[in-house]
């Protein structure tokens, strides 16, 4: 049993736009959020993905478009009627009161009665294990402590939907990863709708359900995290989940079907039904790479190419090689006595099919 | 629908439209007042330069145009000379410099000149104290508090900070490395001084020249006390109070004594233009400092001894008028006595709560409209909101006078119902004219104690359910009130002791505060002690307050740190 009783309520954004002066810093965002569902905005620094988070809880520019929250329209609510809880980067407790004061603080807004407010603040102290804390300023505690603190002053007040910006950023690595699985095991428990921004794909893809891409204002892809690892939608999506390699070109019709040629003519033989302007994407770990000498297997995409560096890291060895005038990183897994490849040599990478992708340019 | 306003916004709105009515009732429409009447012909109320004309015709206004200018320039001269020696010290030599310049730079500062006048005449009058020893050992005398030359005097004593203040930090800002990497390129002595230093100190200097030079152009008690009626302050103060409020040339002075304080402020904004000293002292330095000989080190002592006895014999010659008996024509008082305390507090201790009632409810609303400035200027985005600053700060162009005669003009007129009196002639004016003069002080205390605040903090709030008024009264104000009692506690010093708006504004007795009780018992001989007494109690007030702030603002760093904490991430 927990103390906390939220109703979980889904988010619709629809043709969302923001601007700061002639700014034009959101553009036309359309999202869908499930009621109790872990929602992550992933992005790089300056996408949007605040601007994004703080539109929801009423900050910020008035947007064009509309925000409804359980099916209620929020879009000209000021923040303190929404009933979204959001937790700050930096925390934003307050200096000149105590934790049990910060805490108490929106359901004294709220104009409970003080027995109730007691009950609860000691109740969510107590789920976020800082109950003997509560007498303490908050610069009394330390980052982790404030942390939870800052979500347990949003908790109290069971909002509707939970936000998230950046919260484990101010963190220490080790703390970073016991708090982000905290995170998701009390959502979890509590069933509640959260949306949670990080510039970090491993937070996004180990905390959320389904997480949002931004760049540069506008949504990319939205998606399971593992679904858009495989399936990027576009370059973006592609190069910012990890590492892929690619390589520009054309695919073509030739007589024994579609070939991509690459921009400085390195062909490539294809299963596809595109034809035009194209990128060859794949992942370093899925390529195998063989000696140039060896017999070819007609199944799989052949690439040609030299050795030009070599990393051994380990458990892999990562081999970098020249195909035209690109470089396309190879990680081959690493076994004791297994032929090791030296700078110059020629060789063939080899990809199945299906990890090929070809996007857009 | 319907509102103008985005949501939460009608609250700062309608407290911003109440600070504008006050603004423009009390500051903008007395002013212009003053100006129209100045260019209006007094028969026939028509736009006309014929009133600045007659006033330059005039030998006994030429006469106090002249001496008002002289006597302010000279008060600078004499200030930068007890001001250079102590700069040049401190910042070039090891010479316990930085405790030395923050004391000299406040003492004179806690006391108005025209409550030591009176003192300095008796210590440095033509049979005051200095010149009767002098006589007596050497035979021969010096003019200091001769006609102008007392006013001067009297003046750069008290005003001479402003350019110490000022020039130390132009000083102390100048980077080491600056010097060193002269000196490295073959630059040495007066080349040093002339090619980095000069330029690099001389807006300070430039700044703190320009304050000097018009609170002593713009002052009226010092000279009133002093008995030197042929200034422009005094000049309009008798003409308004003589002749009466029709008279022409009390605004004519009004309008010369305004176009001269926006001159100043000018020429002192256009000196420190992008020049921070406070933010800009911790990466300097300052020049090399050398060690002194042994005979330097005496002559050194001996200037800034010389300097301090000077900057502290209004202090020690107001003690010894409180508590001498008689002090006629003899180096000290004939023999000590509390009578005069005795005195005040039993005759004149209305002065004491009117002063109390007075600089506490200007302090009060200082703080209030400032914080509600601060608020509204930097946290919503209200069209016009930076009018309401400008607004405030223009007070600081408005000498003491001049608003007493704007009120006059203004509000002779207009009844107030409950007190069945003219608003002009109402206590409550003078409360308003303390509020407006020391108003652009509280603001900039209120200003910097919100931009300590993070916005995320109110955010919080608000997302926690708080509307933006309970934000304020629950978040904003809590951490701005270090800043907010430092305000109300300068704003309430250096209320207390005001006379110029003052002088003009009491309509009875009854209704006067400190300053003005201090100038009424100072007209007699009789009175001098009692006055004398009075004065004393000013400057604990002042003193006490200029302290108490120091320590908020000093305890206020701490805490203030905690906030900054929290905000680091803002901008991340
Ligand atoms: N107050 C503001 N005024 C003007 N531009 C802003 C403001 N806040 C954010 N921006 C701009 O909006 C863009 C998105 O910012 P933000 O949403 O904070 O990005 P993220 O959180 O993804 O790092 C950035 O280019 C930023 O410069
Ligand atoms: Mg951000």
């Amino acid at each position: 049993m927990t103390s906390i009783n939220t109703t979980a309520a889904g988010v619709e954004i629809e043709d969302l736009d923001v601007s700061f002066g002639d700014t034009h810093v959101l553009k036309g965002a359309n999202l869908s959020i499930e009621p109790g569902e872990f929602f992550a905005f992933l992005g790089p620094s300056g996408s949007g993905k605040s601007t994004l988070l703080r539109a929801i809880a009423g900050f910020g520019p008035t947007p064009s478009g509309r925000i409804l929250i359980g099916g209620e329209e929020v879009a000209h609510l000021p923040p303190w009627k929404r009933n979204v809880g959001m937790v700050f980067q930096s925390y934003a407790l307050w200096p000149h009161m105590t934790v049990r004061r910060n805490v108490a603080f929106g359901l004294e807004e709220r104009k409970l009665p003080s027995r109730e407010i007691a009950t609860r603040v000691d109740a969510v102290l107590e789920m976020v294990g800082l109950l003997d804390l509560a007498e303490r300023r908050p610069a009394q505690l330390s980052g982790g402590q404030q942390q939870r603190i800052a979500l347990a002053r949003t908790l109290v007040v069971e909002p509707r939907v939970l936000l998230l910006d950046e919260p484990l950023s101010n963190l220490d690595a080790n703390l970073r990863i016991q708090m982000r699985r905290e995170l998701r095991e009390l959502q979890q428990k509590l069933r509640l709708t959260t949306i949670f921004v990080t510039h970090d794909q491993e937070e996004a893809n180990t905390t959320s359900d389904r997480m949002a891409v931004l760049n540069d204002g506008v949504i990319q892809q939205v998606g399971a995290p593992m679904e858009l690892y495989d399936n990027p939608a576009n370059l973006f999506v592609a190069t910012f989940l990890g590492t892929a390699n690619v390589l520009k070109g054309l695919v073509e019709d030739t007589d024994d079907g579609a070939q991509f040629n690459s921009v400085d003519g390195v062909p490539i033989p294809l299963h596809t039904k595109e034809r035009g302007p194209r990128s060859l994407v794949f992942r370093p770990q899925n390529v195998a790479i063989a000696p140039a000498n060896a017999p070819v297997d007609s199944d799989r995409v052949r690439i040609a190419g030299t050795v030009c560096h070599m990393e051994f890291l380990g458990s892999i060895i990562r081999y970098g090689v020249s195909v035209g005038a690109d470089t396309a990183l190879v990680d081959d897994q690493h076994r004791r006595g297994a032929p090791v490849f030296a700078i110059g040599d020629e060789v063939n990478l080899f990809l199945q099919k299906d990890q090929v992708t070809t996007l857009k340019n | 629908m319907g509102s103008v306003f985005a949501p939460g916004q009608r609250g700062p709105a309608l407290a911003g439209g109440l600070i504008a009515l006050f603004l423009l009732l009390f500051l903008l429409v007395p002013m212009a007042q003053v100006v129209v009447v100045a260019f209006q012909d007094p028969n026939t109320g028509a736009p006309t330069l014929i009133n600045f004309v007659d006033f330059f015709k005039t030998s006994l206004f030429q006469e106090s145009f002249i001496n008002s200018f002289y006597v302010a320039a000279m008060s600078v001269v004499l200030s930068s000379l007890f001001a250079l020696p102590l700069a040049y010290f401190t910042t070039r030599f090891n010479f316990g410099g930085a405790l030395l310049i923050q004391t000299l730079g406040i003492i004179p500062l806690i006391m108005p000149p025209f409550v030591g006048a009176v003192a300095m005449a008796l210590l440095f009058g033509a049979n005051g104290s200095v010149n009767l020893l002098l006589d007596e050992w050497f035979g021969f005398t010096i003019p200091f508090m001769e006609g102008l030359n007392g006013v001067i005097f009297v003046e750069s004593i008290h005003y001479f900070p402003f350019i110490l203040i000022n020039l130390s930090a132009a000083l102390n800002n100048i980077d080491r490395a600056m010097e060193e990497s002269a000196q490295n390129l073959g630059a040495s002595g007066t080349r040093l001084f002339r090619r980095i230093v000069f330029p690099l100190a001389m807006p300070g200097y430039v700044a703190g020249a320009a304050l000097v030079f018009i609170k002593v152009f713009d002052d009226l008690g010092t000279p009133l006390l002093l008995n030197i009626n042929n200034m422009l302050a005094p000049q309009a103060y008798l003409r308004i109070t003589s002749i009466g409020i029709s008279d022409p040339m009390g605004y004519v002075i009004s309008v010369i004594l305004v176009a001269f304080s926006l001159l100043s402020l000018w020429v002192s904004l256009l000196a420190l233009r992008g020049k921070d000293y406070a933010t800009l002292q911790k990466g300097g330095g300052g020049l090399m400092r050398r060690d002194l000989r042994n005979w330097e080190k005496i002559g050194c002592y001996a200037v800034v001894i010389l300097i301090l006895l000077l900057v502290l014999s209004p202090h020690l010659g107001l003690l010894l008028l409180s508590f001498g008996t008689i002090w006629s024509f003899s180096v000290l008082p004939d023999a000590y006595t509390i009578d005069h305390y005795v005195t005040v507090f039993s005759e004149a201790s209305g002065y004491i709560t009117n002063t109390l009632l007075y600089a506490g409810l200007a302090a009060l609303f200082d703080v209030i409209i400032g914080t509600g400035i601060a608020y509204i200027v930097w946290r919503t985005g209200l069209p016009g909101r930076k009018w309401l600053d400008y607004g405030a700060t223009a007070a600081l162009a408005v000498p003491g006078v001049v608003i007493g005669i704007g009120y006059l003009r203004t509000y002779h007129g207009i009844n107030v119902p409950i007190a069945d009196q003219p608003l002009a002639s109402w206590w409550v004016i003078i409360v308003v004219a303390l509020t407006i003069r020391r108003l652009p002080y509280a603001l900039r205390a209120c200003v910097a104690a919100l931009q300590q605040v993070s916005v995320m903090l109110e955010e919080a709030a608000e997302n926690l359910g708080a509307t933006k008024g309970r934000t304020v009264w629950r978040i904003v104000v809590p951490l701005m009130s270090g800043g907010i009692l430092a305000g109300f506690v300068t704003s309430f010093a250096t209320a207390s002791v005001e006379l110029s708006a003052t002088l003009m504004l009491v309509a009875v007795d009854s209704d006067a505060p400190l300053a003005y009780g201090i100038y009424e018992f100072m007209q007699s001989a009789a009175g001098r002690g009692p006055g004398a007494a009075l004065g004393v109690i000013g400057v604990v007030f002042v003193g006490l307050g200029t302290y108490i702030s120091h320590r908020i603002i000093e305890r206020g760093r701490v805490t203030l740190e905690s906030t900054a904490i929290v905000a680091e991430g803002a901008a991340a």
